[in-house]
């Protein structure tokens, strides 16, 4: 009877209540979607990097992965040392270069030099992969993997064969050394952004056409861990950053607590605005039960003097308020979600971000949690309300509403 | 519900020996208004039989509501003590005399005092529910009440469906609900015209055949003739107490 009360009370203002319930809904999904983008960024970033399983990043000494353009010298050595470590079960080398496009609608491509049963910058979607190594001779055509934006902004279909070249001479025209190459395959390149056009050809492809200078270079490195705990990743590391004086290695780890730092101040507005929200959500809830108390003081005199303990008038006043609580973040739930997924579309679409990154990611943890502070909120905010319901004096409430 | 009677047994027992349901010894009842300590009750000697009739009537501001709250137990008297159904009622805490209120005491209000957006039967089951009665048997209690009422037809409605001489026999019916032994009613024709509060009338004065002790508050003295005993009070005494043999409702 209680529950029906509590109900009915609050249908009696169906319009009153429904903004009510759209304002804590509007509160949780903002609290929501703060949390979300709070502890989006991370975790999309640190799912990112471990798309593949790599938990290290070796770069040239000095350098960060990512950060920098700089190659570095006797990669087969290094990658050889790495890869004879029983604690570290693969090595992906990778060398970045800008490739020419002669006769293309494009001029150059950012391009990546992998093996491609090691690599970790792409997922293939259609077509087939591009061989581990340059094995099929200067004449015929390297099978290439590119992404899709490669293929719209040139206008190009799986299977057709075009022409890369390094060395361009713009004024001349000519090209140091070129190689044709077939698309054979579309993927998903994980590190770089959405928009921009990219191809993955073997390594030896790219270090070929850089020129001798490049015969054994890399820009980076990934190597995966035997052991997938923060002590075995860190165990690895230090083995590299001490036989391996010419590289820097860094850990995911890492990675992350550097992407953290410089996303410090974005987290803090999401939580000063998270916790806004909250507030919001208790003073909604608050207001209204006590709006709608003062109105009932008379109603809830006569309920006192019929019968009704003090705690039946708690609880029911205080059931008001969990159930505008409960509404509100079932409706701000679905709210937020939406919201995450259209601000998520928008930011994505940011030049310069991985195709792979998420603003907002769906963490039910956080999710749950951030929603039960506020359930917990809503429904404490009912409690004062409740306990001046309960208090009110029955003679004095029953006399004012008599003269009122 | 056939066995079982709308009115309480102790109630209807008329034929019973005639014993107190109310007694108040010296009763004072003073409160504050301001720097102005206000005399609303100034020590009040009064018996009501079971089973009596009564109305409590008065110019405005002569203590009958105050008198009405002590005797509903609602209040508490600043001295003295009133007894209800032999019960001390003046010693009782906040707990113990809302649960008095609940089993032995039905109120009806000038405003009626419906829940608005529950139906006439779920008004009457508010007690109760509070009393602990379980669904089935509270929904067949609140059935036979409103069909004493004269409202048999009429439980579905919302109070805003109802007129307000209906809505004020819901009240009674509510006030009912649990055999209270004393029925008190605040100016329970004040917000209905003439003719309804006539039809109201005969239904109290049904209720006081079928063996209810009712006691009302009324500035009327067309409305207190109606009663058995005509208390009357002036600046919180007592300043007639007039009975005649049968009520004129």
């Amino acid at each position: 009877m209680r529950v029906t009360l509590a109900a009915a009370t609050l249908r009696r203002h169906p319009a009153r209540t429904a903004l009510a319930v759209l304002g804590i809904a509007v509160a949780a999904a903002l609290l929501l979607d703060m949390v979300m983008l709070a502890t989006g960024m991370r975790e999309s970033f640190r799912s990112l990097l471990l798309t593949r399983g790599y938990q290290l990043r070796v770069s040239p000494k000095g350098t960060l992965p990512f950060d920098s353009e700089a190659t570095i010298d006797g990669a087969t050595a290094i990658v050889g040392a790495l890869r004879a470590n029983p604690d570290i079960v693969a090595v992906s080398p990778g060398l970045g270069a800008t490739l020419g496009l002669p006769s293309q609608r494009i001029p150059s491509v950012f391009s990546l030099g992998l093996e491609s049963n090691v690599q970790g910058d792409y997922a293939l979607d259609a077509g087939h992969d591009m061989p581990v190594d340059d094995t099929l001779g200067g004449g015929v055509p390297v099978p290439v993997v590119v992404n899709r934006a490669f293929l719209v902004r040139t206008g190009r279909a799986l299977g057709d064969t075009l022409t890369v070249a390094a060395g361009i001479d713009a004024q001349l025209r000519t090209a140091a050394r070129a190689r044709v190459v077939r698309l054979t395959g579309e993927g998903r390149f994980f590190y770089v952004p959405g928009e921009t056009p990219v191809m993955a050809l073997p390594l030896t492809v790219v270090r070929s056409l850089l020129g001798p200078a490049y015969r054994d270079r890399m820009s980076v490195a990934m190597a995966e861990s035997r052991r997938a705990d923060s002590a075995g990743v860190e165990a690895v590391r230090a083995w590299i950053a001490t036989t391996q004086p010419r590289v820097t290695a860094i850990s995911t780890e890492t990675a992350i607590r550097q992407v953290e730092e410089r996303l410090s101040y974005f987290r803090q507005l999401a939580f000063v605005l998270g916790a806004i929200s909250l507030g919001i959500g208790f003073l909604l809830v608050a207001t209204l039960v006590t709006l709608s108390v003062n109105e009932r003081r008379g109603e809830i005199a006569v309920l006192r003097a019929i019968g009704t303990q003090k705690d039946g008038v708690l609880r029911q006043v205080f059931l008001e308020g969990f159930f505008l609580s409960t509404a509100g973040i079932v409706a701000g739930l679905a709210l937020g979600l939406v919201t995450a997924q259209w601000l998520n579309g928008i930011l994505r679409d940011f030049p310069g971000l991985p195709a792979a990154f998420d603003f907002f990611l769906w963490s039910p943890e956080a999710a749950w949690k951030s929603l039960a502070l506020l359930q917990v909120s809503g429904t404490l905010a009912g409690l004062v309300p409740a306990w001046r319901a309960a208090s009110i004096p029955i003679v004095r409430a029953l006399r004012e509403d008599a003269v009122g | 519900m056939a066995d079982t009677p709308i009115i309480a047994r102790s109630a209807l027992a008329a034929d019973s020996p005639p014993s107190a349901v109310i007694h108040c010894e010296q009763v004072t009842r003073s409160y504050r208004m301001g720097d102005a300590t206000v005399q609303a009750v100034r020590g009040i000697d009064l018996s009501i039989s079971r089973g009596e009739f009564a109305a409590l009537t008065g110019p405005s501001g002569c203590g009958k509501s105050t008198l009405l709250h002590l005797l509903g137990a609602v209040d508490i008297p600043s001295s003295g003590r009133v007894f209800v159904n032999g019960r001390d009622t003046s010693t009782l805490g906040d707990r113990d005399a809302t649960a008095f209120r609940l089993r032995h005491i039905g109120f009806v209000f000038q405003r009626f005092y419906l829940m608005p957006t529950l139906s006439a039967l779920e008004n009457v089951e508010l007690p109760l529910a509070e009393a602990g009665m379980a669904g089935s048997a509270r929904k067949a209690r609140a059935a036979d009440l409103l069909g004493y009422v004269g409202l048999g037809d009429r439980r579905g409605h919302r109070p805003t469906q109802l007129s307000g001489g209906e809505q004020q026999r819901v009240a009674i019916a509510r006030a009912l609900a649990n055999e209270p032994a004393l029925l008190l009613a605040d100016e329970p024709t004040g917000e209905l015209d003439a003719a309804t509060s006539e039809r109201l009338l005969e239904l109290f004065g049904q209720l006081h055949r079928d063996g209810t002790t009712l006691v009302f508050v009324t500035h009327d003295a067309v409305v207190a003739n109606t009663a058995q005993r005509v208390i009357r009070l002036l600046d919180g005494r007592v300043a007639a107490d007039t009975r005649r043999a049968e009520p004129v409702g």
